[in-house]
């Protein structure tokens, strides 16, 4: 019932909002999505990738280029990103755990590979494309996927967020959500009980690595620019699994949650620490020492412990 | 894409294995901080880029020599370590490994962008008059500084080896990091052992990036650059393994090299990356594994 | 015959952890392996379970070959086996670990809960079924890894130590368990070390030793056993009783 209110009056907010917190609400929607994403693999199946701008890069590119080559609408455009994320997540899933690469490696070879794609980006881009690739300016429209006004933005995101959320929701109350957590707390033990690790772990990085790479297009037509760095580059894959670690992995609106206070002390750094662009990043390490120090399992996950022991009349 | 001559080929591998010299000087304090703490340290490449500011400024401001000013930055970047360990890794050593992974990125976080906001993203060059000098044998130009980086990686590589042999508290620390019950049996100090260790393995990188800073850019982002180099080489060498660091340090600082020639621009990192994930699929344990059973 | 292993071999390195082991297990058994420590009776779980492949010999479960098949593959076929150093989902209730178990058979949610609360009925845990897992006692962690295995609906189960570590009371509420599971038609595949226990519940026992099985056959027939003796208490125990 919250949640209803809540929708509705995240609805009508738009029509009081300025341009500047449209998009600041745009963008916490907007990362709340990815980090959910995220949050599937890293969270719920336990496999944190430190490279997701590796989907995230695949999802741009490709509707841009599709888009400006081809003159492919940048919806299918979307679609077609996400398969490639879809299909690049798979491959590189594959022969992670095929080869049985887990924890702080699987991180680091994610990280790797988006550095790779970002290598090969610049390279291309460089004679091409030197100051990265410009979406040619459109009327505003829906088809176009291209608009004059931050809300309709604001309402796209909004949605992409809130849809997450829901796979979410459903994924958890699944059987695949339950399996997805075994593997996360102990993959011999569910593997002993008939789980198929290595088939689940292609399911999440499925699932993540496509919703990623649907948000790359996302963000392309928002700025109607791309760069390989924008897009592939490590602050990406950082601000991604930031929202999910302080918000809570494993948990619904852990990234949510965390996409909300991000963006918020972003906006407070670039105020008041009048710096140079990247000093926001910063206070999110500070953020991040601290929970990791004192709420390990993030907001949520150390609210949820504290419930637990309170109901326990501890 | 073209085919380099045999002069280019020589002189790529004469610049690799200086090159390569540093890298295991970077890569040997994060393999002693691994087989140590089981901490794989993504703040390592932040510690180096503080050794390189400390040479620039002291430099800088007071004129003191690079090669100098190792005697400050050596201290200072392993008084940091110890701080660092001290206060913030010490909490997480039971977590989850994830969460050391995640706490010592935060700390990268932070370093590197505080060095950004104090220090503006400018790119800066340490210009050292007596040390612009390439000394040229045959075909082969051969830049003074690296030579001078290369000679000093070596040394501290070899002090550092039999610092761990002969004295106590070397020994200590590899008892620690092969046996780490046994350790605390004979009543060795682990909390001790801990930061020791860890703050060698920032000294031995701030030294790095101050014998780099001749002919290297100064630059808050520079650690990032040669953080994966350094877990490259730590994961090729066999985490733990300080020789095979040492190793593994030349082979990347030549495939590094001879990848510049060979590939456009940027893609000798890409060569790195790539030699990163096979390992990691194919060969986790290194190159040099000793198993044992 | 339920299970039948023919010349299992495996070596780690250079040690030989199983050396030709062969044995048979008939429909309804329970079939006790005892032997002094590391001598490889783990491992010969590890084995059945698909945790390691075998260097050599077979295992035939129904008739059906399951040498070198993954551990969920051979759940699914119908055998559960539990940890000697329990596995529980540390972070989830005791009802989501149950539950995962349930899930290998039962594909909905609702189905998959009943399931479980049914059998943490059986084992006794009902009460503590919301509690985190990682917050139980030993004796209770015993009958978490046990009810998670049953949730799989076994045929055949392989129980490593389950009563090893429980005081006398939990002991014997354990025998009562393993006997009752019998009576259900599941057949069981025993490891203890606790004495009392495997003497009792065992319809035949083996007796391992170095990888190696030294002796088969009833329990009163192993207890006198010279063999055995001496695999557990040294030559200089049969040299002494002898004088």
């Amino acid at each position: 019932m919250i949640l209803a209110a809540g929708g509705i009056f995240l609805l009508i907010l738009p029509r009081f909002l300025g341009r500047y917190f449209t998009h600041l609400f745009t963008m916490i929607f907007f990362f709340g999505y990815l980090g959910t994403a995220w949050n599937i693999l890293g969270g719920y199946a336990g496999q944190f990738s430190f490279g997701h701008a590796a989907f995230f890069g695949v999802g741009a590119f490709t509707s841009t280029l599709l888009q400006i080559h081809l003159g492919v609408n940048p919806w299918i455009g979307m679609f077609l990103g996400g398969v490639l994320g879809l299909l690049l997540g798979l491959f590189i899933g594959s022969l992670s755990f095929r080869y049985g690469l887990r924890g702080p490696f699987f991180a680091l070879a994610m990280l790797a590979l988006a550095e790779m794609l970002r290598l090969v980006a610049v390279e291309w881009m460089a004679v091409k494309y030197p100051l990265g690739i410009t979406i040619p300016i459109r009327d505003s429209s829906l088809l176009y996927f291209q608009f004059a006004s931050k809300a309709p933005y604001y309402y796209i995101s909004l949605f992409m967020a809130a849809a997450v959320l829901y796979l979410t929701r459903i994924i958890e109350e699944r059987r695949m959500g339950s399996y997805f957590k075994a593997i996360r707390e102990n993959e011999s033990a569910a593997e002993a009980l008939g789980i198929n690790a290595f088939r689940y772990k292609l399911w999440a990085m499925a699932i993540s690595s496509f919703l990623t790479a649907v948000g790359g297009t996302f963000y392309a037509q928002y700025y109607l620019n791309i760069d390989e760095e924008a897009v592939f580059g490590v602050a990406v894959s950082i601000e991604v699994l930031l929202g999910p670690i302080i918000g809570g992995a494993g948990t619904v609106f852990g990234p949510i949650l965390g996409a909300t206070i991000l963006e918020f002390l972003s906006e407070m750094t670039r105020n008041f620490l009048r710096g140079y662009s990247g000093v926001h990043l910063m206070v999110y390490g500070t953020v991040l020492v601290v929970v990791i120090i004192f709420l390990p399992s993030g907001i949520l996950g150390g609210l949820q412990m504290g419930y637990r022991k309170l109901s326990k009349g501890r | 894409m073209s085919l380099p001559g045999l002069p280019l080929l020589l002189q790529s591998i004469v610049s690799g294995i200086l090159m390569g010299g540093v890298y295991g000087l970077i890569a040997i304090g994060l393999t002693l901080i691994f087989g140590v703490m089981r901490i794989i340290n993504f703040a390592h490449g932040s510690f180096m880029m503080l050794g390189m500011f400390t040479t620039y400024w002291l430099f800088i401001v007071l004129g003191i020599d690079p090669y100098l000013s190792l005697l400050i930055s050596i201290p200072l970047l392993f008084v940091l370590g110890l701080i660092v360990e001290r206060f913030l890794i010490a909490q997480v050593l039971d977590a989850p490994e994830y969460n050391q992974l995640l706490l010592t990125l935060g700390i990268s976080l932070f370093i590197e962008n505080f060095a950004l906001f104090l220090w503006s993203p400018n790119f800066r060059a340490l210009n050292v008059p007596y040390v612009k000098k390439t000394a040229t044998v045959g075909t082969l130009m051969i830049s003074l500084p690296k030579v001078i980086a290369f000679l000093f990686a070596i040394f501290f590589t070899v002090l550092l080896y039999y610092f761990l042999r002969k004295t106590d508290l070397g020994k200590a620390i590899r008892a620690s990091s092969e046996e780490k019950e046994g350790a605390l049996t004979v009543g060795i100090n682990l909390r001790r052992i801990y930061y020791v260790a860890f703050g060698i393995g920032t000294a031995c990188v701030g030294a790095a990036g101050t014998l780099i800073a001749p002919f290297f850019y100064v630059n808050p982002h520079v650690g990032g650059v040669f953080v994966i180099t350094a877990f490259v080489v730590v994961v090729l060498g066999g985490m733990g393994n300080l020789i095979g660091a040492l190793v593994g340090g030349l082979i990347i600082g030549l495939a590094e090299s001879l990848g510049a020639a060979f590939l456009p621009g940027q893609l000798k990192q890409f060569i790195i990356y790539f030699i990163f994930i096979l390992v990691l699929l194919f060969k986790p344990e290194g190159l040099f594994e000793r198993r044992s059973g | 015959m339920v299970l039948e292993v023919k010349g299992f071999t495996k070596h780690f390195g250079g040690l030989t952890a199983i050396k030709n082991l062969s044995f048979e297990l008939n429909k309804g058994e329970i079939l006790g392996i005892i032997g002094p420590n590391g001598a490889g009776k783990t491992t010969l779980f590890n084995l059945i379970t698909g945790v390691y492949r075998p260097d050599a010999g077979t295992a035939l479960f129904k008739g059906e070959d399951i040498t070198g098949l993954r551990p969920h593959q051979i759940c699914e076929r119908g055998v559960a086996r539990t940890f000697q150093i329990t596995q529980p989902f540390a972070n989830l209730s005791v009802l989501e670990n149950v539950k995962i178990g349930a899930y290998s058979r039962i594909s909905s949610t609702r189905g998959a809960i009943e399931e479980a609360l049914q059998i943490l009925e059986t084992v006794g845990l009902f009460e503590k079924r919301n509690d985190r897992a990682s917050t139980l006692s030993t004796g209770h962690r015993k009958k978490l890894e046990l009810a998670k295995a049953l949730a799989t609906q076994p045929e055949l189960i392989l129980l490593d130590e389950v009563v090893a570590g429980l005081n006398s009371r939990e002991a014997n509420e354990m025998i009562d368990q393993i006997n009752r599971i019998q009576k259900q038609g599941i057949t069981i595949l025993l490891i203890e070390h606790v004495m009392k226990a495997i003497m009792s519940l065992s319809n035949r026992i083996i007796v391992i030793h170095y990888g190696e099985k030294i002796a088969e056959g009833k329990p009163e027939v192993i207890s006198k056993n010279e063999k055995v003796i001496e695999a557990y208490l040294g030559e200089e125990y049969i040299l002494a009783k002898r004088q």
